[in-house]
């Protein structure tokens, strides 16, 4: 079973290093999205300090969910997405699968780019080690429900808008809690209930949203 | 007694509000083919993906071996190799990969030379490590075919206009696959509009205009 899971991470992200213009396309946004904010609000550095997780969390939900129409969009349109539903293998892992491919091209390379970008924000290295904490815990949740909202769309007119309207308000609460572990650090207090309850969403995410996934591919391919 | 192969019962298909079938009643044993007959639109494609579970008939259920498919899940999708109108190509995988990541798919995972194999015996061996982009249709098509030259073979065989696109040879070559595949007893339902050179000993035909519905 979990040979099936690596199996699929192997998949997608042979066919994303095919074409990587993809993957590169919501990572440039990140970085420019991130870039503009600083050039718009001026040079002053209290400033920059205070906005700059918002920032950061903003951006990277945005960028997470640019590439969020593609996650099954592609194999619905080959009929790939029919063999998958046909697999002997539960088609939970294949979701799953799909999801950790997803979050290892579009999540965890904002995650290790945000160092550099927190850079024009001037934050301190505990500032810096809190909002990559809290990205390493949020990104992936981004993955997960991202992927339920893809697959509610499948098929829909234009539903690159759709699974934004569907994702986004999903996201709320992990940039509440995301930007707010950084915030809460700044204010004297202490960001592990924040990065406590980001760990509670992703163990929640990964527990419920791969079936809720497989749920919504199997009646849209009804 | 022991229960037909693949059975349907009552069979009735609706798409956008019109009924394209109803009450299709058959059974398959080991060794017989359906021929799925009827013009455009008559619910062929429906059909087959009926019979895949992965569509929801309007009545009626598919049996295999006495078990509704639906509730047999992965049982049920390890007897069988559905072949649907999208050849499930991806342009950006060489033809062998394509053919190891189906395979894969279907739960057997196999190497690059028993991919090459496959693909040798379907007629393209020449451009096995060529991206399925720059491939021709009928190329393309026979990639995705190639499933059906690597072994073990599940006992169903689900093919969607499997002849279109192909060549007089490839066609023969086919044929002749899926008439050694019923007399080592296996199932095949298929659907075509195209000459062919099947006639397998035990084929029943099912002309889907002939039991098509009202609209609703």
């Amino acid at each position: 079973m979990t040979g099936m899971l690596a199996w699929i991470v192997k998949r997608d992200l042979l066919l994303a290093g095919r074409r990587s213009a993809d993957a590169l396309g919501s990572l440039a946004f990140f970085v420019i999205a991130c870039s503009l904010f600083p050039l718009g609000v001026g040079p002053e550095p209290a400033a920059l300090r205070s906005m700059a997780p918002g920032v950061l969390w903003v951006a990277a939900l945005l960028a997470a969910t640019l590439s969020l129409p593609r996650l099954f969009s592609a194999d619905h349109a080959d009929g790939t997405l029919e063999q998958m539903l046909l697999s002997s293998e539960p088609l939970v892992l294949i979701v799953a699968g799909k999801a950790v491919a997803h979050w290892l091209v579009s999540g965890l390379p904002l995650v290790l780019l945000s160092p550099l970008l927190a850079l024009q924000f001037g934050l301190d290295a505990r500032s810096l080690a809190v909002l990559l904490a809290s990205l390493l815990l949020g990104t992936p949740i981004l993955s997960l429900v991202g992927a339920v909202a893809a697959a509610l769309s499948l098929g829909a007119r234009s539903s690159g808008v759709l699974v934004a309207l569907l994702a986004l308000p999903l996201y709320t609460p992990v940039l509440v809690f995301g930007a707010g572990a950084v915030d809460a650090l700044g204010a004297g207090g202490g960001a592990m209930a924040h990065l406590l309850l980001l760990g509670a969403g992703l163990g929640f995410a990964l527990a419920l949203a791969p079936w809720a996934t497989a749920a919504a591919l199997r009646i849209a391919l009804e | 007694m022991k229960p037909p192969a693949l059975q349907a019962r009552a069979l009735a298909c609706e798409r956008g509000g019109r009924r394209l079938f109803e009450g299709v009643d058959f059974t398959l044993s080991d060794g017989q083919a359906l021929w799925l007959a009827g013009g455009n639109g008559s619910g062929k494609t429906s059909m087959l993906r009926l019979l895949a579970g992965l569509g929801l008939p309007a009545e009626g259920e598919v049996l295999w071996r006495g078990q509704p498919v639906r509730e047999l899940r992965e049982d049920f999708h390890r007897q069988l190799l559905y072949c649907g109108h999208a050849a499930g190509i991806k342009d950006d995988l060489a033809a062998w990969e394509n053919v190891a990541c189906n395979a894969a798919l279907a739960g057997y995972r196999v190497s690059r030379e028993q991919a090459e194999a496959a693909l040798d015996r379907a007629g393209l061996h020449a451009v096995a490590a060529v991206p399925a982009h720059f491939l021709s249709q009928g190329q393309r098509r026979r990639v995705s075919l190639a499933r059906l030259y690597l072994e073990p073979l599940p006992p169903l065989l689900l093919l969607d206009e499997p002849f279109t696109a192909l060549d007089a040879s490839a066609v023969q070559q086919l044929g002749e696959r899926i008439a050694a595949h019923l007399d080592s007893g296996g199932i095949a339902v298929y659907t075509t509009h195209q000459a062919h050179g099947l006639r397998p000993q035990h084929q029943k035909r099912l002309d889907l205009d002939a039991v098509a519905g009202g609209a609703q």
